[in-house]
């Protein structure tokens, strides 16, 4: 009954949207209805933390509205860029996240060009061990990482534990196997008549990979490349464990460590530093997104 | 410019031998054509001569130098593959000079070159633009610009028609034999087609089971073929097989197909399959187009028989009639004015001249 008279009244509303199927507009508005509820669910807590970041602490501690900002104010923004250790949290942060990028990169681009194109005695139980070794969570491998740390200490007399850079040595036990594995699957989607014919031509492995793989498969480098940024930007335990004195800190576990006083929680700073460490990716996202989207999807299907 | 040289080569994969010691002898110059099924070994033997392959036994020899252990990019050769294998990130140009830049060729030379070959092929216009802008004939013709601009030793191309419809796999075709007359470079060419191997080849070289079954020109393979794979693989339609017994008549022989049905054997013929005379396992082969309408005064060693048709397919310019002798299926090709019809006999002509005695158990043509 109600089918029919819906019928009779389709032709008689102006079709917006040309001859698309009424099951694609239902499609379409459950799309719409759950990419609304998502949206609302992980924009709520950076939306509170702007708020928060922009109130005083006085109006953070006060019984009112926490959702409305009465006496906007930039205090906790000029307090934490003009503190000489917020930026050195900020430095080392920086230096550290595109170093690992770097060094993820040296290494994983050519062994992943290694494992899916030079067939050679256990190479693809070489490539099955890259993966498992990501599997591995940091949780389990920071006490072992820290005794041979101590170890190796006891051995050398070189200090590795509470020095920065030694977190360069830490974070690739993360980024690497992971880029590895994503570019395998990139490297491994390129027809292999492609390295023929740029052997043919005389090229030797070194320019294959230079002149051809990496400028085909520069979406999945991409994504690599965002995938080791966010890993060791937003690095928390590795660091936390590793380095504790004020100028060795990166950014995430600065901000906790020095604003937070015992029981004393200075919100709005820690809200203004966490909004400002979210910054770098975002930024980074917002730029090479479309790049990022594409190689996400790709080693979905040929990893 | 180069020879090519095969001695015994053997090209063996884990467990299956794909390649059992063949040997060929390619002249400066030729175009030859390896053709044969898929699996036979055909693209494996050019692999090897390209140095993408081992070779498991056996030499591979160019202009007197040994090849086995020299390295694809120090062989001088220019491969055009299947699926063209262009680079997706470069243009056209860049495509065309990238071996020549590898080899850090002057740039005007590398310019000089690419537009030599552009103008050959055709595709001067296209030298902007990325492969994924072109058409599959373009894409073919980038193919084998790169090819040619290196002006390398041997041309090698595995099956490189194969992807394209079928009136752009004719118009290539004339294309690469074109191109081949004018840059006259060594050329080894794969197909599973024999149109385009008898079309392109100067030599033609069939390959079964990873072994030559006969190396020739195309027209000697047509009319004198070794094997019965070979009779059976070139001509289209293919060659009729049907059992038959060899009969002393008097001086001469016949060839006895049916209790109804027996040609003699053409005079010059005699001597060569009078051993067989009585024996078993014997086949007659004689192409379709051998088998015609029966014409009045038609010629030399023609010999006449009734035949009833079960299916005709007008061509237009020809009709391909079907019928039955001793239960096998014969097709044959008459005129279209002969006035054929199914269901209904038809008095036809077997062009002897062209015959074929076939020793079944080793498949060698007698």
């Amino acid at each position: 009954m109600t089918a029919a008279s819906a019928a009779h009244t389709v032709p008689a509303t102006p079709r917006k949207y040309g001859s698309m199927s009424r099951d694609r507009r239902w499609a379409l508005c459950l799309s719409y209805f759950f990419l609304v509820v998502f949206a609302i669910f992980f924009l709520t807590p950076p939306v509170y933390m702007f708020i928060t970041s922009i109130k005083t602490s006085q109006e953070i501690s006060a019984a009112v509205n926490p959702w409305w900002v009465y006496n906007p104010s930039l205090a906790n923004y000029v307090e934490l860029l003009s503190s000489p250790v917020f930026l050195t949290f900020f430095r080392n942060s920086a230096i550290v996240s595109v170093s690992v990028v770097v060094i993820t990169m040296l290494i994983s681009v050519p062994a992943a060009f290694a494992l899916s194109r030079m067939k050679f005695w256990g190479s693809a139980t070489l490539a099955t061990g890259v993966f498992l070794t990501y599997l591995i969570p940091e949780t389990l491998l920071f006490i072992p990482l820290f005794k041979m740390f101590a170890t190796f200490r006891d051995w050398t007399g070189i200090e590795l534990i509470n020095r920065w850079w030694a977190l360069l040595l830490l974070y690739p036990t993360l980024t690497v196997p992971f880029c590895t594995w994503i570019m395998i699957g990139y490297f491994a989607s390129i027809p292999k008549e492609l390295d023929e014919a740029a052997l043919m031509d005389g090229a030797n492995y070194r320019q294959i990979l230079t002149r051809i793989f990496i400028p085909v498969a520069l979406p999945g480098l991409i994504a690599a490349t965002i995938f080791a940024f966010t890993v060791s930007w937003a690095q928390f335990l590795y660091p936390l464990a590793f380095t504790t004195s004020a100028d060795q800190l990166v950014l995430p576990v600065g901000i906790v460590t020095t604003l937070i006083k015992g029981d004393v929680f200075n919100w709005g700073q820690i809200m203004t530093g966490a909004l400002l460490g979210a910054a770098p990716p975002l930024i980074i996202y917002a730029f090479l997104m479309d790049y990022y989207i594409a190689g996400l999807t790709a080693g979905a299907t040929k990893g | 410019m180069a020879q090519v040289s095969l001695h015994k080569v053997v090209k063996r994969f884990e467990d299956t031998e794909a390649v059992r010691g063949i040997d060929l002898e390619i002249a400066d110059k030729e175009f030859v054509v390896l053709v044969g099924p898929s699996g036979c070994g055909k693209s494996t033997t050019l692999r090897m001569i390209a140095g993408l392959e081992d070779v498991t036994d056996g030499e591979i020899v160019v202009d007197g130098v040994l090849m086995n252990d020299v390295p694809p990019k120090d062989r001088d050769m220019a491969m055009v593959f299947q699926n063209y294998a262009l680079y997706p990130h470069m243009t056209v140009y860049e495509n065309m000079s990238f071996g020549l830049r590898l080899k850090r060729y002057p740039k005007d030379e590398i310019a000089r070159r690419v537009q030599e070959a552009a103008r050959i092929l055709d595709i001067t216009e296209l030298l902007d633009r990325k492969p994924r802008q072109l058409s599959g004939g373009q894409r073919q013709r980038v193919a084998m610009g790169r090819a040619i601009v290196r002006n390398p030793k041997v041309f090698l191309f595995d099956e490189p028609l194969s992807n394209l419809d079928a009136k752009l796999r004719v118009q290539m075709r004339t294309e690469i034999k074109r191109v081949h007359q004018k840059v006259r470079t060594t050329t080894v060419y794969v197909t599973h087609d024999q149109v385009e191997a008898m079309t392109l080849a100067d030599r033609v070289v069939v390959m079964n089971r990873g072994q030559i079954e006969q190396i020739g020109t195309p027209n000697e393979l047509y009319h004198a073929p070794a094997t019965r794979f070979v009779a059976g693989f070139i001509g289209s339609p293919s060659m009729n097989f049907l059992p038959c017994r060899l009969e002393a008549v008097g001086e001469g022989l016949q060839v006895r197909l049916s209790d109804q049905i027996a040609f003699p054997v053409p005079p010059e013929r005699v001597a060569r399959y009078r051993p067989h005379v009585g024996r078993g396992g014997i086949l007659f082969g004689l192409r379709p187009e051998h088998i015609t309408e029966a014409r009045p005064n038609g010629g030399r060693h023609v010999a006449e028989f009734d035949a009833f048709l079960e299916v005709t397919e007008p061509m237009g310019n020809e009709t391909m009639v079907f019928f039955s002798v001793a239960g096998k299926e014969v097709c044959a090709r008459v005129s279209p004015n002969a006035g054929a019809r199914e269901g209904s006999p038809l008095r036809m002509g077997a062009h002897l001249d062209h015959m074929h005695l076939i020793d079944e158990a080793s498949g060698r043509v007698l």
